[in-house]
C-alpha cells in the first residue's frame, strides 16, 4: 500500500503539537492537546485504511471502488467519545477554577509528602508504628544494669 | 475431626453475642467447645497405645487435589490433648481474669475460641497445603490477640512484628510446601512420610518448611518476637505463647523428622540453633524484673531446647522429646496463669516490687513451686522424667552416633549445651519463685487482694498434672511409643521412668540442678558479671534495621517513581513510546520497503497545510478562546480529510462533534481567565517540544513503514455483501455500527452516560438532576411583562422574556424559530434513513441537539427547557434502555444478541414498509446522544449561568451592606 505523506505529515503535526499540549499544566491546554491528539490518531486510522476511494455505501459505488469502511466506523465511535471526554475535563477544569481560582493540575500532596520524607532520609509513619519507635510505651526488656 | 475444628470456629462466630448476653461467663461456655475435643481425644486412649491412626478424608477442591484430610496418631493424639485441654482450662481462667467491661471482649473472645479452631486443625491436618492454611490461620489470629486492645500502641506494634515474622517464616514454608508436595506427587502427609522423596530441590525444600517452623516456635534469630508479644492479655501468653502456637513448629519438625532427618543441614540448622537459643533465652531470662518477660525468654529457651530434642531422630530422643513438650506445656502454661493471678491482685510484675505475697497467698505459691520444680527438673515431676530421658537419649547419641551422623564431638557438645542451658534453667525458675513470692527487706509489701478461686482452678489442675504424669511414666511410653517407633531403635530401649538407677544421667541431672541453684544463690556477682559482656548486637535491632531499610529504600524508591505530577508521567510513557517502537523502528527500516507518494489529491495538500499552520498556532496562543478556535480548525480540517478520503459518515460526526464542542468550550471558558497562566519560559518548555516533536517523528515512520508492510486483504472486504444480505442496509458504516460491532457501539453509549453524569455531578455536585425550569408569567419581572404577551401578538420564543433586554436579539430569536422544527425534522430523516445513506443516530442526535444549543442560545436557559422539558438524565437512560431492549429482543425470537432482522410489512395505508430492526438499536443511540447534549447544555450551560447569578446577588447584597 502506499501512504499519502500530505496525511502523514498532517496527522504527525497534531500529535506532536498535542502532545506539546498535554504535558502542559493547565487543564485547558492539557484538554486542546487531548482534542488534537485524538484528531491525529484519527487520521491515522484513515491512512490505515488504504487510498481514498468511494463512499463505503452499496449501489452507489462499486465495492472495489470503496473506502475502508472499518477503519471508519471505529473512529466514527471515537470522534463522538472525545466529545464526552471533552466536555468532562472541561468540568473538571471548571470546578478546578471554582476551588482553587485557576485550572493549574496540581501535584499529588501525598506524593510531595514522600517526596519530603525522602529528603530528610526518614522513614515512614508505617514503621514508626511497626517498630513502635518514639513510644516509651512499648515493653522492652528491662536488664539489670541498664540505667532504670 | 472436621466437625470439631468446624465447631470452633462456630462457637468463635457466636462468641461476639454470648458475651454480650452473658458477660465473662460466657467462657465457661465457650470453653465447653475444647473441652469436647479433649474429650473426643480421651476416648482414643486406648486405641492410640495399639498405634491405631485414624484419618477422615473430605473432598474440597477436587480439580487441585486439595482435600480436607485429617488424621490423627499418637503424636496428633497428644497435641491434641495439649491443644484442647489446656485451651478449655485457659477459657475458663478467662472468666475471671476479665472484668465485665473489658473493651472489645467479644471480639477477644471469638479470636480466641477461632484460634483454638486453627491450632486443633494444624495438629490433626493430613495435607501439607491444609495444614499450611492453619498455620497461617494461627498467625492471623495471634496477630489479632496480641493486638488485643486496639488503644495500646505497644500491643500493636508487637502483633505486627509477630506477624510479620511469623509470616515471613510462613511464606517460606510454602514455597517448601510446593516444592516438597511436586517432587512426591502428593501433598498428603502420611503418604509423604511413607515414601519421603530425596534430591536437592527436596533438601532445599524441607529447609524452607523448617525455616517457617524456626520462626514460628520463636528460635534464634527469630526469637524476638516472643518476648514483644507479651503486650497480650496473660490467658493469650499462657495458651498461644507457651502450649499452643509455639508448639506448631516442634510439631512439624517432630512429624517431619522421621522421614527428612537425615537431609542435609536438617540437624546442622536445627541442633546450633535449638542450643544457642536454649542458652541465649536463659541468659536473657536470668536478666529480667518482669516476671512475665522472665517467662518469656524461658519460654524461648524451652522451645530450642525441645527443638534440639525431638528434631535430633532417635526413637529415645523422640520418646523424650514428647514427654519434655507434654511436661513443658503443663508447666508453662500454670506459670503464665500464676503471672496473671499475680498482676490482677498486686497489680505489678515487677520483681522488686512484690514482696510477701508468698504469706499471703499459700495456695498460690504451692501451685508456683510444683510447675517451677517441673520445668527446673526437680524429682519426681513429670519434668524430671522428661529431662532424665533426654539425658539418656543424648548421652547415647554421644557416645555411639545412634545412626544420627553426629560426630562424638559434636553429641557431646550438644549434651553440655543443653545441661548448661538446664542449669540456667534451674537458676531462672528459682529466681521466679523468689522474685515473685519472697519476702525481701527493700521492697514495700503490696496490699494484696483476693484471688476467685474459680480463677485459682485452672492453674491447680495443671500443676496437680504435672505432679502426676511423674508417676505415669509406663503409661505415657505405651502412649507416645508408636511415634517414637517411627525411628530405628537404639542401643538401649528406653522408657520414661522417674527411677532408672544410678549412671551418667542422674549425675548430669544432679549438675544442672546444682549448678542452677549456685547460680541462683550467686546472683549478685553472677548478675554483675552479664552486665558486664557487652550486647553488640541482637535480633531484634538487626529486624528493626533491616524494616527500616526496607522502609527506607521504599520511601526512595517511591519518590523517585511516584513524582506526582501527571506530566512526568505521561512524559516518562511518552518516551517509552519514543525508545522502544522508535528502536523497532530504526531496525526495521533498514530492510523496509515502503512506497510513499505526496498526496492522493490536491485537497490533501490544502487541508494538511491548514492543519499544520492551526496545529502549530494552537501551541503558541496565550489566550484559552484563541487556542479553543485554533483546535477547532484542525477539527474540521480533519473532517475535510475524511470527506475527501470518501467518508461522508465521519466527516458529518466530525463536523458535528466538533461543533458541540466549541459551544461547551465557550461555555465553560465564559468563566475561566482569558489567558492562561503567564508560566516563565523554562527549559521544560523545550523538553515539551522535543518529546512531542520525538513521538510525532516516530508515529509518522511507522506509519509509513505499516503501511508499506500490509499484504492481507482487509477484513472489511465482505462488508459490503454482508451488511446488505444480514444488515439489511447499504451504508455499510451504519450496519457496521448498529449490527457488525453493535457490542461495540453498546459500550460506547455506556461511557456516553457516564461522562455525562460525571459533569453534571462536577457542575451540580450534590445532584446530577438539573431539573427542569419552564416559564412562569406571573413570575417574570416587571420590566420584562412589559412585552406583549397577548394572543394578536403572539412572541416568537416563549422565553426570551426572561432574558435582559439588552442581550436578546431578535433576529437571531426569529430565526430559531423559523428553523428548530426543520433542523428537528431534518435530524429525524437523517435518523431512518442512515441505514442507506450517511446518517445515523449519532449524527442525528447530534443535530437535535445542536437545535437545542441554537434555543438555549437564543432564549437562555429557560427557553431551553422549553424546548426539552424532560430531564436529560432520563433521557439518556432512556436511550440506553432502548439500545439495549433492542438488543436483547431476538433472544426471544431465537436469534442472538443484536441480531438484525428484516421485516416487510404491508400497511393498509401507508404502503408496503420494509424494516430493519436494528433501527431501534439507533433509535436508542439516537435518544441518548440527544440527552447527552441536552445534559451538556444543562450543566455547562444553564448550571453555570445560575451559579453566575448566585454570585451576582451576593456581590449586590453585599455593596448593598457596605453602603
Amino acid at each position: 500500500m502506499t501512504a499519502s505523506l500530505s496525511l502523514i505529515l498532517a496527522a504527525s503535526a497534531m500529535i506532536g503539537c498535542g502532545i506539546y499540549l498535554v504535558l502542559e499544566r493547565s487543564l485547558t491546554r492539557v484538554l486542546v492537546g487531548v482534542v488534537m491528539l485524538g484528531n491525529g490518531v484519527n487520521v491515522l486510522f484513515l491512512i490505515s485504511g488504504g487510498p481514498p476511494g468511494r463512499a463505503p455505501i452499496v449501489d452507489e459505488s462499486d465495492a472495489s471502488a470503496m473506502s475502508d469502511p472499518l477503519p471508519q466506523a471505529l473512529v466514527l465511535t471515537a470522534i463522538v467519545i472525545s466529545l464526552a471526554t471533552a466536555a468532562f475535563v472541561l468540568a473538571m477544569a471548571y470546578r478546578s477554577w471554582q476551588l482553587t481560582g485557576h485550572d493549574d493540575v496540581q501535584d499529588d500532596v501525598e506524593d510531595r509528602a514522600i517526596r519530603r520524607l525522602a529528603a530528610a532520609d526518614a522513614a515512614s509513619d508505617s514503621y514508626d508504628l511497626s517498630s513502635g519507635e518514639g513510644e516509651g510505651e512499648l515493653e522492652m526488656p528491662e536488664e539489670e544494669g541498664s540505667p532504670a | 475431626m472436621l466437625a470439631l475444628v468446624l465447631a470452633h470456629f462456630l462457637a468463635a462466630a457466636c462468641a461476639p453475642a454470648l458475651v454480650r448476653i452473658l458477660g465473662p461467663r460466657a467462657f465457661l461456655l465457650l470453653a465447653l467447645v475444647p473441652a469436647a475435643a479433649a474429650g473426643w481425644a480421651l476416648t482414643w486412649t486406648s486405641r492410640m497405645a495399639d498405634g491405631v491412626v485414624t484419618t477422615e478424608v473430605v473432598d474440597w477442591v477436587p480439580a487441585l487435589d486439595l482435600d480436607l484430610a485429617f488424621a490423627m496418631g499418637s503424636l496428633q493424639w497428644v497435641m491434641v490433648l495439649v491443644v484442647a485441654g489446656i485451651g478449655a482450662l485457659v477459657l475458663l481462667y478467662c472468666t475471671w481474669y476479665f472484668d465485665a467491661d473489658e473493651a472489645g471482649l467479644g471480639a477477644f473472645a471469638g479470636h480466641f475460641v477461632a484460634f483454638a479452631g486453627s491450632m486443633l486443625g494444624l495438629v490433626l491436618a493430613d495435607d501439607l497445603l491444609l495444614l499450611y492454611v492453619f498455620w497461617e490461620l494461627t498467625t492471623v489470629f495471634s496477630y489479632l490477640l496480641i493486638g488485643h486492645d486496639p488503644a495500646k500502641r505497644a500491643g500493636r506494634a508487637a502483633g505486627l512484628q509477630a506477624l510479620v515474622v511469623t509470616t515471613f517464616g510462613g511464606l517460606a514454608m510454602l514455597v517448601g510446601v510446593l516444592v516438597l508436595g511436586t517432587r512426591a506427587g502428593t501433598f498428603r502427609i502420611s503418604e509423604l512420610l511413607a515414601d519421603p522423596p530425596s534430591g536437592t530441590a527436596v533438601t532445599v525444600a524441607v529447609l524452607l518448611i523448617l525455616l517457617g517452623a524456626i520462626s514460628k516456635s520463636a528460635l534464634f534469630p527469630f526469637h524476638f518476637w516472643l518476648p514483644a508479644a507479651m503486650a497480650a492479655p496473660t490467658p493469650v501468653s499462657a495458651y498461644l505463647h507457651a502450649a499452643a502456637m509455639v508448639k506448631a513448629g516442634v510439631y512439624l519438625v517432630g512429624l517431619l523428622a522421621p522421614a527428612f532427618a537425615d537431609v542435609p543441614g536438617w540437624r546442622g540448622v536445627l541442633l546450633s540453633l535449638g542450643v544457642y537459643t536454649m542458652l541465649l533465652g536463659g541468659w536473657r531470662a536470668l536478666r529480667q524484673y518482669d516476671i512475665k518477660l522472665l517467662l518469656a525468654y524461658g519460654t524461648v529457651s524451652q522451645l530450642g531446647f525441645l527443638l534440639v530434642v525431638v528434631s535430633i531422630g532417635t526413637r529415645a530422643a523422640a520418646l523424650a522429646g514428647l514427654a519434655m513438650l507434654i511436661a513443658h506445656a503443663l508447666f508453662k502454661a500454670t506459670l503464665f496463669l500464676v503471672v496473671g493471678i499475680v498482676d490482677r491482685r498486686t497489680g505489678t510484675r515487677d520483681i522488686r516490687q512484690l514482696s510477701g505475697l508468698g504469706r499471703s497467698a499459700p495456695l498460690l505459691l504451692g501451685v508456683t513451686v510444683l510447675a517451677g520444680a517441673s520445668m527446673a527438673g526437680v524429682p519426681p515431676l513429670a519434668g524430671f522424667v522428661a529431662k532424665e530421658s533426654i539425658y539418656g537419649a543424648l548421652i547415647d547419641i554421644a557416645r555411639h552416633g545412634e545412626g544420627t551422623g553426629l560426630g562424638t564431638a559434636a553429641g557431646w557438645i550438644v549434651l553440655a549445651g543443653v545441661v548448661l542451658g538446664s542449669a540456667l534453667t534451674v537458676a531462672y525458675t528459682a529466681r521466679f519463685v523468689w522474685g515473685t513470692f519472697a519476702t525481701k527487706p527493700d521492697a514495700d509489701r503490696l496490699p494484696a487482694g483476693r484471688t476467685p478461686t474459680g480463677m485459682l482452678a485452672a492453674p491447680l489442675l495443671l500443676a496437680v498434672a504435672s505432679l502426676v504424669l511423674g508417676f505415669l511414666g509406663a503409661p505415657e511410653t505405651a502412649l507416645l511409643a508408636p511415634q517414637a517407633d517411627r525411628f530405628p531403635a537404639g542401643d538401649h530401649l528406653e522408657s520414661l521412668a522417674l527411677w532408672h538407677g544410678p549412671g551418667l544421667a542422674l549425675a548430669l541431672s544432679t549438675v544442672s540442678l546444682g549448678v542452677g541453684l549456685l547460680l541462683f544463690w550467686r546472683r549478685a556477682s553472677f548478675a554483675s558479671l552479664q552486665s558486664a559482656v557487652k550486647q553488640a548486637w541482637s535480633a531484634e535491632r538487626g529486624y528493626l534495621t533491616l524494616v527500616r531499610i526496607l522502609d527506607r529504600t521504599a520511601v526512595e524508591v517511591t519518590s523517585l517513581t511516584q513524582r506526582g505530577s501527571v506530566t512526568t508521567y505521561v512524559g516518562v510513557i511518552l518516551m517509552v513510546v519514543v525508545l522502544l517502537p522508535g528502536t523497532a523502528l530504526l531496525a526495521a527500516s533498514a530492510g523496509g520497503s515502503y512506497s510513499v507518494i505526496g498526496w492522493d489529491n490536491a485537497g490533501q495538500v490544502a487541508v494538511a497545510a491548514i492543519i499544520v499552520v492551526a496545529a502549530v498556532q494552537t501551541t503558541r496562543s496565550r489566550r484559552r478562546l484563541k487556542a479553543v478556535v485554533l483546535v477547532g480548525v484542525t477539527g474540521y480540517g480533519t473532517a475535510l480529510l475524511f470527506l475527501l478520503h470518501g467518508a461522508p459518515d465521519l466527516a458529518l460526526t466530525q463536523v458535528l462533534v466538533e461543533t458541540v464542542t466549541l459551544v461547551a468550550f465557550v461555555l465553560v471558558l465564559r468563566r475561566l481567565p482569558e489567558y492562561f497562566n503567564d508560566t516563565p519560559l523554562t527549559r521544560r518548555r523545550y523538553w515539551r517540544a522535543a518529546i512531542g516533536s520525538a513521538v510525532a517523528a516516530v508515529v509518522a515512520g511507522i506509519m509509513i513503514l505499516t503501511t508499506g508492510a500490509r499484504t492481507e486483504t482487509p477484513v472489511s472486504a465482505a462488508f459490503p455483501r454482508e451488511a446488505v444480505a444480514f444488515g439489511g442496509g447499504k451504508n455499510i458504516v451504519n450496519v457496521t455500527l448498529v449490527d457488525i460491532r453493535a457490542w461495540d457501539t453498546l459500550g460506547e453509549i455506556s461511557v456516553l452516560v457516564a461522562a455525562a453524569t460525571g459533569v453534571a455531578s462536577l457542575v451540580f455536585l450534590r445532584t446530577r438532576r438539573a431539573g427542569v425550569h419552564r416559564v412562569d408569567p406571573n413570575a417574570l419581572s416587571a420590566a420584562a411583562d412589559q412585552t406583549p404577551t397577548h394572543p394578536p401578538r403572539r412572541i416568537w420564543l416563549p422565553a426570551s422574556r426572561t432574558l435582559a433586554p439588552d442581550r436578546r436579539s431578535i433576529i437571531f430569536e426569529v430565526v430559531t424559530r423559523l428553523v428548530f422544527h426543520t433542523i428537528v425534522v431534518f435530524s429525524l430523516f437523517l435518523l431512518f434513513s442512515g441505514h442507506n445513506s450517511p446518517g445515523g443516530g449519532f449524527a442525528a442526535g447530534l443535530v437535535t441537539g445542536l437545535a437545542l444549543v441554537v434555543r438555549y442560545l437564543a432564549g437562555g436557559r429557560y427557553e431551553l427547557d422549553e424546548a426539552a422539558p424532560v430531564d436529560a438524565g432520563a433521557l439518556m437512560g432512556t436511550g440506553l434502555f432502548i439500545a439495549a431492549l433492542s438488543g436483547l429482543a431476538p433472544l426471544a425470537f431465537g436469534g442472538a444478541v443484536l441480531q438484525s432482522a428484516l421485516i416487510d410489512l404491508h400497511l393498509p395505508v401507508v404502503g408496503d414498509i420494509h424494516l430493519v430492526t436494528s433501527v431501534f438499536f439507533d433509535v436508542g443511540v439516537y435518544v441518548l446522544v440527544v440527552g447527552l447534549v441536552l445534559d451538556l447544555l444543562r450543566s455547562l450551560g444553564a448550571g453555570i449561568d445560575r451559579q453566575i447569578v448566585g454570585e451576582l446577588q451576593t456581590d449586590a447584597a453585599e455593596l448593598e451592606e457596605a453602603t
